[in-house]
C-alpha cells in the first residue's frame, strides 16, 4: 500500500508547524482575516454557516485501518462524533474549533494524512476507481498513476495559482467508476499493440454552472510519457485559462470556446518540446511506486459455497446484501464489499466515531486492513474472502452498517447543502432523507432496479446532480427552497449530462415527483431488466414529464 | 459587506473568531442565544450596530459580521431568511443535530 515517503513526511510535518503558527498570530491579532483566510484555505479550513470546517484529503480514496482509527479518534476529540465523506473522496468535519485545528493536523500528520491542497485553485486531491486493485474488470492499478500525478503536482510552483481549481480522475478498468469525464482532466489506462500500458486522455470535464463532459483530446499516451503530457496541457491552460471571470476559468470553458481541435494542437507542441525531459517517467521509478500497491497477501483455497448459499437462503436481508454489495474480484475466492453509508433516513456520507472504529476493527479482521472510500459517499472493503462473508455482514451488521442498497434508489448521494454550507441555496441531506424513507421497502427496491438520486444544494453541484440518473438541484425562488429536476445523467463510460425535464418543485413536492418518474419507469420499460437510464435513452423526456405536468404541458 | 439590508427588524450576526459558532450583538457584549440578541431598528440603529461589529473584528472577538432581518413570532424573535433560521438552530438533519 502506498507510503508516504520522506518528503512528505517532512513537508507535512513543517506545514504543520507552520499553521499552528498562523493561527496563535490569527488569535493574537497579528494576522487579520483578510491575511489569513487564504492561509486556512491551503490547509483546508472552511467557514461555514455553524462553524468551521476541515476538508481531509484521502489520496485516491485509499484508507488504511490505523487511518481511519485516527479519523473516529478526532471526530470524537475534536468534534461532534462523526465525520462526513464526501464525492470528491475526501472526509470533512464539521465542527472543529480554529483554535483545534493544529492539534488536529498534527495526529493527522502521525498517520500520514492531511489537509493540503482540498481547496484553492491549484491540483486537487487526484481521484481514483474506489476498486482499484480489486475488480475483476481492470487492466492496471489506477493508484499508481495516481500516486505518480500526486507527486508531480503537490506543491507544483508553477501550478499553484491556476486560474480555477483543477481535478484528475483515473480509471484503469473497463467500467469507468471514478466518473473521469465529469473531471478537469480523465485518464482511461489502456493497453497497446504489445500490451504496454498507455492513457486515453480526456480534458475539459466538469459539472457546476457549466457542465460539460471531457473530451479525448489523445486516444494513446505512453506511459512514460505522462506527466510530460500532463504537464503541456496545465501550461497551456495556464497560459489561456480565463483569470478575468471566475466563472468562466476552468478549463471545460477553454476548451468549449476554442475547440478541442486547437487545444489539442497547442497541447501537442507544448508536448514535443518537453517530451523525454525531467518530467520522463523512467520504468525504476514506477515500479518503485507500483510496489506500494503490490496486492495484499492473498490465500488460495477452496471456497465453501454450500456454506455461503445456506446462510443466504436463512437470511433474505443478507441475501439483498451479497446480491448488491459485493463485486467481482480478480483473485478467486475473494469479493469486494462496498459498506453503504446510506441507512435508511440517514444522513448520505455520514459516519459516527464507533462506526468508523467498526469499519476499522472489520478491516483488520478481514480484509488486509485496507479500507476505500468512493465518491459515491460509501466505504469500501477492497479484498475479503468470500467464505468470510456472513461473518463481515454480522459484524457490520452491529454497526448499523448492513445496509444492502449499493446502487439502487436509496444509495443516494447528496452535498451538505444549507444544512451547512456556506454557499447552498438549499437544502439536500432532508431531501435525501425523505426519498430514502419513501422507498425505504428493499423489495421495492429491488424491482425498481438500478437507479441513482444525486442531489446538489446549489450550482456548484458537489452532489454531481447533472450526472444522476435523476439529479436533482437545489434553487433559491423568493427565498424558497426550489428543486429542479433533470433526468438522463450518467458518470460512467457512457457519460451524459442530465437534461431539466421542467418546471421546479417546492420542498414538499419534490419527493412526490421523484415516486412518479420511478413509477412511470416502472410502468413503461420493456421489462424489469431495462434499466432506468436505459428505459429514459429510448423513451426521451416526454412521457416523464407528462406523467410529472399533464400531457397539456407539451403544447405550451 | 453585500448590498445593505433594509428591514423592518435586523439582528447582527457573525462567526466567533476562536470555534466559527454563530454569534449575535447583544444588549450588551455578544451572545450565542438568538432571544437575547439586541433588536435594530433604522438606519441609524443599523450603523452603530455595523459599528460595534466592526470593532469586535479588530478586537478579534468575530468575523464576518452582518446584519439579517428578524420577525416577531410568539414572545421572540426568528430569523425571516431560512439560511438564518438554520444558522441559528443548527442542521435540520437528525442525528446531527441531536450530536450539534
Ligand atoms: S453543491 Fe453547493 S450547496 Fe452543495 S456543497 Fe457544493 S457548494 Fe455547497
Amino acid at each position: 500500500m502506498y507510503r508516504y515517503d520522506e518528503f512528505d513526511a517532512e513537508f507535512v510535518n513543517d506545514r504543520v508547524a507552520q499553521f499552528s503558527d498562523q493561527v496563535r498570530r490569527r488569535i493574537a491579532g497579528e494576522l487579520t482575516e483578510e491575511q489569513f483566510k487564504p492561509l486556512r484555505l491551503m490547509n483546508g479550513v472552511y467557514l461555514q454557516l455553524h462553524a468551521y470546517m476541515l476538508r481531509i484529503a484521502i489520496p485516491y480514496g485509499t484508507l488504511s485501518s490505523t487511518q481511519m482509527r485516527k479519523l473516529a479518534h478526532i471526530a470524537r476529540t475534536y468534534d461532534k462524533g462523526y465525520g462526513h465523506f464526501t464525492t470528491r473522496q475526501n472526509l470533512q468535519f464539521n465542527w472543529p474549533s480554529l483554535e483545534d485545528i493544529p492539534a488536529i493536523l498534527q495526529e493527522l500528520a502521525e498517520v500520514e494524512m492531511h489537509a493540503i491542497q482540498t481547496s484553492g485553485n491549484c491540483i486537487r486531491n487526484t481521484t481514483a476507481d474506489h476498486l482499484a486493485g480489486a475488480s475483476a474488470d481492470e487492466h492496471a492499478d489506477p493508484r499508481v498513476y495516481a500516486e505518480i500525478i500526486r507527486q508531480w503536482s503537490s506543491l507544483h510552483p508553477e501550478f499553484s495559482f491556476l486560474p480555477r481549481k483543477f481535478k484528475v480522475a483515473v480509471t484503469g478498468a473497463s467500467t469507468d467508476r471514478a466518473a473521469i469525464r465529469a473531471h478537469d482532466i480523465g485518464l482511461e489506462i489502456r493497453r497497446g499493440e504489445n500490451r504496454q500500458i498507455g492513457f486515453r486522455i480526456f480534458v475539459g470535464g466538469g459539472l457546476g454552472r457549466t457542465p460539460m463532459l471531457g473530451k479525448e483530446i489523445r486516444d494513446f499516451v505512453e506511459e512514460r510519457d505522462l506527466l510530460a503530457y500532463l504537464e503541456a496541457i496545465l501550461r497551456v491552460y495556464n497560459r489561456w485559462g480565463r483569470r478575468d471571470n471566475k466563472y468562466k476559468a476552468r478549463i471545460k470553458i477553454l476548451v468549449h470556446e476554442r475547440g478541442i481541435e486547437s487545444i489539442r494542437e497547442e497541447v501537442e507542441a507544448e508536448f514535443a518540446e518537453i517530451r523525454g525531459g525531467a518530467l520522463d517517467l523512467p520504468q525504476e521509478e514506477r515500479q518503485r511506486i507500483a510496489r506500494y500497491f503490490a496486492p495484499p497477501p492473498f490465500e488460495e483455497g477452496p471456497i465453501d459455497a454450500a456454506r455461503l448459499t445456506e446462510a443466504m437462503a436463512k437470511d433474505p436481508a443478507f441475501a439483498v446484501w451479497v446480491e448488491r454489495n459485493t463485486h467481482a474480484h480478480k483473485q478467486p475466492g475473494y469479493t469486494s464489499v462496498t459498506i453503504s453509508l446510506k441507512p435508511i433516513g440517514g444522513v448520505p456520507g455520514d459516519a459516527k466515531a464507533d462506526q468508523m472504529d467498526s469499519v476499522a476493527d472489520i478491516a483488520d479482521r478481514f480484509a488486509f486492513g485496507e479500507i476505500r472510500v468512493s465518491h459515491e459517499q460509501n466505504l469500501i472493503l477492497p479484498h475479503v474472502k468470500k467464505n468470510d462473508l456472513p461473518e463481515i455482514y454480522a459484524a457490520l451488521a452491529e454497526a448499523k452498517l448492513a445496509t444492502g442498497n449499493r446502487g439502487l434508489v436509496t444509495d443516494i448521494i447528496a452535498c451538505p447543502g444549507l444544512d451547512y454550507c456556506a454557499l447552498a441555496n438549499a437544502r439536500s441531506i432532508p431531501i435525501a432523507q425523505r426519498l430514502s424513507e419513501r422507498f425505504a421497502d428493499i423489495e421495492r427496491q429491488r424491482e425498481i432496479g438500478d437507479v441513482s438520486i444525486k442531489i446538489s444544494g446549489c450550482i456548484n453541484a458537489c452532489g454531481h446532480h447533472h450526472v444522476g440518473h435523476i439529479g436533482i438541484l437545489g434553487v433559491d425562488r423568493k427565498g424558497e427552497e426550489f428543486y429542479q429536476i433533470t433526468l438522463g445523467g450518467a458518470p460512467g463510460e457512457d457519460a451524459s449530462i442530465g437534461e431539466i425535464v421542467g418546471k421546479g418543485f417546492s420542498a414538499d413536492e419534490v419527493v412526490d415527483a421523484v415516486e412518479t418518474l420511478v413509477d412511470t419507469y416502472i410502468r413503461l420499460r420493456t421489462d424489469p431488466k431495462e434499466s432506468f437510464l436505459t428505459a429514459y435513452r429510448r423513451l426521451g423526456e416526454a412521457p416523464f414529464r407528462d406523467a410529472l405536468y399533464g400531457e397539456a404541458s407539451r403544447a405550451a | 459587506m453585500a448590498k445593505k439590508l433594509v428591514a423592518e427588524q435586523m439582528v447582527l450576526t457573525a462567526n466567533r473568531l476562536a470555534d466559527g459558532r454563530v454569534i449575535y450583538l447583544g444588549a450588551d457584549g455578544w451572545t450565542i442565544d438568538l432571544d437575547e440578541a439586541r433588536i435594530v431598528r433604522g438606519a441609524e440603529e443599523a450603523e452603530g450596530a455595523e459599528e460595534a461589529g466592526r470593532k469586535a473584528v479588530a478586537d478579534r472577538i468575530l468575523v464576518e459580521p452582518y446584519l439579517i432581518e428578524v420577525v416577531t413570532v410568539g414572545g421572540g424573535v426568528e430569523p425571516a431568511r431560512l439560511r438564518e433560521k438554520i444558522r441559528c438552530a443548527g442542521p435540520t438533519t437528525g442525528h446531527s443535530r441531536s450530536a450539534a
